[in-house]
Formats: C-alpha cells, structure tokens, sequence
C-alpha cells in the first residue's frame, strides 16, 4: 500500500511538470496577453517595450520557463499582474483557495447527503412517485448549465426574497477573526456565531448550484448500483438469516452499493472544479474560479499558471485518496495477491 | 404431526403487461424431524422457488402464494414479516446453490457467521466470535479463527459453501433447505459436502428438504423423494423403491438419461425429449404428455390426479394414467 501511493505521489510529480510546461507555452500564445491588458491599446510602443522588459517577457520562452521553475523551487510563483496587481500568485492562491474549498467540500456533503439516500429510495420504491419525480431532477440538474441555475437561485432566493446575501463571502458589517482562512470554521472556532452563520449563508447559494451536478450524478449511480446490489445472492443469504432490514440495507445493500459511488466522486472533483469558476463569478465569491477567471480577462500568467497547476494537482490528489479508500472498503482489492 | 407440512403450495408470478405464470402449482409434502426429504426436477420445475415460499424470500411484489405451509403447527405463510424475521435463521436454515455470489464480497466470513448469532442468540460480538469459530471448525474448516478475519474471495469453493453451512446451522435451526447445494462444486468437493451435510443433519436432528436435480445426490441422502414436473409433485416414494422401480415415465427417463459406466460401448444416451413448457400446461391434460414415449389418449384429455401407486408395494403416490410397468420377475431374471 504505501510503495502503491508512493508511486502515485511520483506520478502527481511528472503531471504537474509535464503541465506546467505545456500550460507555459499555451498561455503565452493566447491572443493580447499582460502588456495590452495592463496598459490598454493606445499605450506608445516605447512604454510598451519597456513593461514588456520588466516583467522579463521579452526573453526566449524556454529561459522563461526555466527562470519559472528556478524560482518556483524556492516558493516564488511570481507576482501578479492582473488579478490583484502587485500581490504574490502564492499569496493569491492562499488567499482564495480555502474559499473554494469551503465552498466545495459544502457542495460535495450536500450531492452525497441528498443523493444517496434519495438514490436508495428511489430504487426501493422503483417505478413510484418518488422514484420519477427524483429521476427527473436529476436530468434537469446534469441539463440545466451550472451558471444558469447560479442566476436563478440568485435572483430568486437572494435578489427576490432576500433570504440570502448575493455575493461575497462574509457581509461588511461583520467583524471577524480570521484563523484558518475557512471563514465557518473561523467563526466557530473563534466562538464568533454570527460570523460562522453569516459566511455559511453566503455558501448556501452558491454550494447549491455547485452541488447540481454532483447531485445528479450520485444518485443516478446509487440507483442503479442499489437496483443491482438488492437482486444479488448475498443479499438474499442475509434475508435468510432473518436479520432486521436496517442491517440488511446498511452492511449487505449499501456497503457494495457505495463502491460505485466512491470512484465517481473522485471523477466529480474535475466538474467541481469546473463548475466553481462559473459559480463563483455570478455570485462574486472570492475564491480560485473567480481568479481564474479575472486572469484569463487580465492575461494574468503567474496568478493562472499557478492556479491551473493546483487545480491540477488538487484532482490528481482527490483521486488517489478515492482509490486508496476504494481499498479500504473492498477486501477484493485490498488483499489481491495475498491469497 | 409432521415438523414441516406443504399443503396445495402454488406459486403465481405476475408481471405487468405479460400473462402471470404458474410456478409451483399445488405441492405437498411433509417432512419429519429428522428427516431428508428431496424435491428433484429440472430447471423450472418449481423447486427453487417451492423452497423461497417456504422461507418467505420471494419478492412481495409480483409473485402470489397461496396453499399452506405449516411449521411446527403455525402457519407459515401468513406470518408478518416481522415474525418471519424472527424464525429464519433461527428455525429455518438455508444454504444456496453459488457459495461465492451467497456471501457478502465486502464483510469478513466472521461477521457473517457471528451475525446472524448475535440476531437471534442474543450473544456479545465476542461470544459469537468463539461460537463461530467452534462452527467453522465443526464444518470441518481449518483455521477457524484465521479463516475468520478473511473474506469470501480467499476462500476456497469448497470452503465458502461449508462457511454458508455453518451460517446455516448456526442457531441449530430444526428444518434446513438445501438448494442445490453442491452445484457449483467440483465433484470431489461435492461427496465431501454432501457427506458432512449428512453427518451434521444426523447428529443435530436436523430435518433437511434436499433440492436437486442430481439423482446421485439423492440416492446418497434422501429419504424420500418427491420428483416434480411443472410445478406439481409426479411421483413420491422412498428413495431406495424409487431407483428400483420407477412409475412415472418422468422419472424412468431422468434414471435412463444417466449416462452409466458399464453400458455397452457405443451405446446412445436416452434422454427425454423436448424440454419443460414456460407455462405450466396442467389444465386439460398431463403436463409431461408432449414429452412422454408412454402417453395414451386419455393423457392429453383429462388431468392425472396424485393417486396411491397399488402396482408396487410401499407407500407410493403417482400422477399418471400409464405408469411404467415393474419390470416382470420373468425379464428381470433374463437380464440377470
């Protein structure tokens, strides 16, 4: 097992080369980049040029990209030059990342809270109303564009009935203790309640259209997974034995019906990921989809190539901790060539 | 009075859009304490499914019992679910015909042993582990205790089928089903499971109804035979007059379709021709009729009905308007 995750960890180590450098070249043959974005178009050529020095883009690609990686080494990413002018990218990602975290761990509980169960329901009471109306919403949650349903929530349950702030991550008024960076967290943990419910509702929102994908995706696969495991043999031997039914449905139905599940949560980081840079920017959530976003408007090379290798490195990371958990919760795997 | 009494048992599965179908359609059968009871057939002939209503495993939805099967003097069938609950696994064992897909891939053997311990013996987690691995040891597993922390797939065939055996009598249940027990099974592992079957069955007095279609099996275990065509029972005896003097053409052709070791070189299997109907024909006429080399007339016109046998002697009950002639003392001693 740990030769197995070493050998992963390596693996992360060639992505993250191998796509720095490919995320290098293609960045910097997109179309304007940071000299027009920064000093617009009627900048002379003189001052041009000179921006241009200053931030060293004047030299070969290749030695570019080498002076990247030299300073990488020692934690140095660079210095931003659109998103948030003059701050480090490091900075920058510190910043922003425990948002989008926050924002996607609250997405994720919610896809598994509400999937699962209704994913176990539906196939129990297969055909009925539930099961319908539930496989229903789920079409609509993979159909309707992530940003769209953004819109709406906003305009209905923000804008509409107010029932929800409509953007940012923690209202102005709000004097809070900053710990982790996780702003519930640091409302709970700094025992500051108003803080800790405040930048939960300004989750709330944003989580759910986040989780819509997710959602629809678990509980398609908890359906059809429940539907498989409860014609199985075991699960008639473990009837046999008379044992109650919230047994039978909690170690002999779910604890196989949920191997499938597993592998599709790490597979769903990528859509988070996604869906995080849509979501963030219809509601101003100062997280990394907002940055992304801002950068490629600003052509902001650091801040993005910093950001993109993370994003990266984070799917990368999600994955193998499915697949180690996969081992844990299946004998089958775990003890293969034991025997 | 019998452990076990099957009274005008039928099965009727339905579903929607299709004709329903008539599974098992009036079986009876009794079964002593102590005693092993088999119900032979080919595929489709009602007795997997005979033995799930018996246990009360058959999906709610879509199927229809009727008939009676008495326990021990309650009636079986209608038990709630909840009491149903309660007697299986602890009156009525079961062991299944695929021991590998029978076990829970992702639980250890021990939990699935000291389970069903802990749901109907009341004991602690703990004393169910000692207990279960007395079981295993007793199903002739060795190791136990290591055996126990592992899983269905780092067991053998042989071993899952006597783990799912010792689930089975963990609670020392007073009637056992026995589906098909040997299978899936190599044909060694098959004389030793049916062996220990038999032993276990012997010293805990244990009734056992042996659901099969291999007559070997029967012919090692059974004390009585019900041989069931098309959802009804065609023929019932004991088994050593069964295999001397078969009645029912059924039942001469599943003997006859035995390949034997000393038959004459080149000589032809003799199997019974055509195969079971999806729908149980048993209106109007023998079921067996299209398939049967000794049908008459009146087989295709009226409805055999289970009557005592009084050709040979003992206790045996035929559906059959032309039986198989015994064969005479004068031909027996030809052939001798």
């Amino acid at each position: 097992m740990l030769r197995y995750t070493i050998r992963r960890l390596l693996q992360l180590l060639v992505v993250v080369l191998v796509l720095s450098l490919l995320l290098f070249a293609w960045l910097r043959s997109l179309p304007g980049g940071p000299v027009s974005a920064l000093l617009g178009e009627r900048a002379t050529a003189e001052t041009r040029e000179r921006l241009t020095e200053e931030l060293g883009l004047n030299e070969p690609i290749f030695v570019q990209y080498l002076k990247f990686v030299g300073r990488a080494l020692t934690g140095d990413f660079g210095v931003s030059t659109g998103v948030q002018p003059g701050d480090s990218a490091a900075e920058i990602f510190v910043q922003r990342f425990p948002a989008t975290l926050e924002l996607s761990i609250l997405a994720i509980v919610i896809a598994l809270a509400v999937g699962i169960p209704l994913g176990y329901l539906a196939a129990r009471r297969r055909g009925g109303i539930l099961d319908n109306l539930s496989v229903v919403s789920s079409l609509i949650g993979v159909a309707v564009p992530v940003f769209f349903l953004a819109f709406l929530l906003k305009q209905v349950f923000a804008v509409d009935l107010g029932w929800f702030p409509t953007a940012g991550r923690q209202a102005g008024g709000i004097d809070a203790t900053r710990v982790t960076g996780f702003f519930v967290l640091d409302g709970l943990l700094t025992q500051e309640w108003d803080a800790a419910w405040d930048a939960l509702r300004h989750l709330i929102l944003p989580a759910i259209a986040l989780a819509s994908i997710p959602f629809s995706v678990v509980f398609r696969i908890t359906r059809a997974s429940v539907l498989d495991v409860v014609d199985e043999d075991y699960v008639r031997t473990a009837e046999s034995k008379g044992l109650t039914s919230p047994v039978i449905r909690r170690r002999h139905v779910m604890r196989n019906a949920m191997l499938p599940v597993v592998t599709t949560i790490g597979l769903q980081t990528g859509a988070l990921l996604a869906g995080a840079v849509l979501t963030e920017k219809v509601f101003a959530f100062p997280g990394i989809g907002q940055a992304l976003a801002l950068g490629f408007e600003r052509r902001d090379y650091p801040v993005l190539l910093l950001l993109i290798l993370c994003a990266a490195g984070v799917f990368v990371l999600i994955n193998l901790l499915v697949d180690l958990s996969y081992a844990v919760i299946d004998p089958r795997i775990r003890t293969r060539g034991v025997r | 009075m019998a452990l076990l009494e099957v009274r005008d048992l039928s099965v009727t599965f339905h579903r929607r859009g299709e004709k329903s179908t008539v599974a098992v359609d009036g079986v009876s059968f009794d079964v002593e304490p102590g005693q092993t009871v088999g119900l032979v057939g080919e595929s489709g002939c009602g007795k997997s499914v005979t033995s799930l209503a018996i246990m009360g495993l058959l999906a709610k939805r879509g199927a229809t019992v009727s008939g009676s099967a008495k326990f021990d003097g309650t009636e079986l069938l209608t038990l709630s679910d909840r009491q149903m609950r309660d007697r299986r696994g602890r009156d009525l064992g079961m062991v299944f015909q695929d021991p590998l897909s029978s076990l829970n891939p992702v639980i250890s053997i021990g939990l699935q042993v000291t389970e069903v311990l802990e749901r109907h013996r009341g004991l602690s987690r703990k004393q169910a582990a000692v207990e279960a691995a007395e079981l295993l040891d007793k199903v002739g597993i060795p190791d136990p205790k290591r055996r126990l922390t592992e899983y269905p797939h780092q067991l053998s065939g042989g071993m899952r089928q006597r783990a799912l055996i010792a689930i089975a009598l963990a609670c020392r249940p007073r009637l056992l089903i026995a589906d098909e027990p040997t299978t899936a099974l190599d044909v060694t592992i098959q004389a030793q499971i049916l062996a220990l079957l038999a032993e276990l069955v012997r010293e805990t007095e244990t009734a056992l109804i042996m659901i099969t279609h291999d007559l070997g099996v029967v012919a090692g275990l059974c004390d009585e035979v019900n041989v069931l065509y098309a959802g009804r029972v065609v023929e019932r005896s004991g088994r050593h007059d069964l295999f001397r003097v078969p009645r029912h053409p059924y039942t001469h052709g599943l003997l006859a379709s035995i390949p034997r070791l000393d038959a004459p070189k080149g000589e032809r299997l003799s199997p019974i021709r055509g195969s079971v109907a999806d729908n149980i024909p048993w209106t109007g006429g023998c079921a067996f009729a299209p398939r049967c080399p000794h049908a008459v007339d009146r087989c295709v016109e009226t409805t055999p009905e289970m009557v005592v046998d009084q050709v040979v002697e003992g206790d045996r009950l035929l559906r059959c308007h032309n039986p198989v002639e015994p064969a005479g003392r004068a031909e027996q001693e030809m052939l001798s």
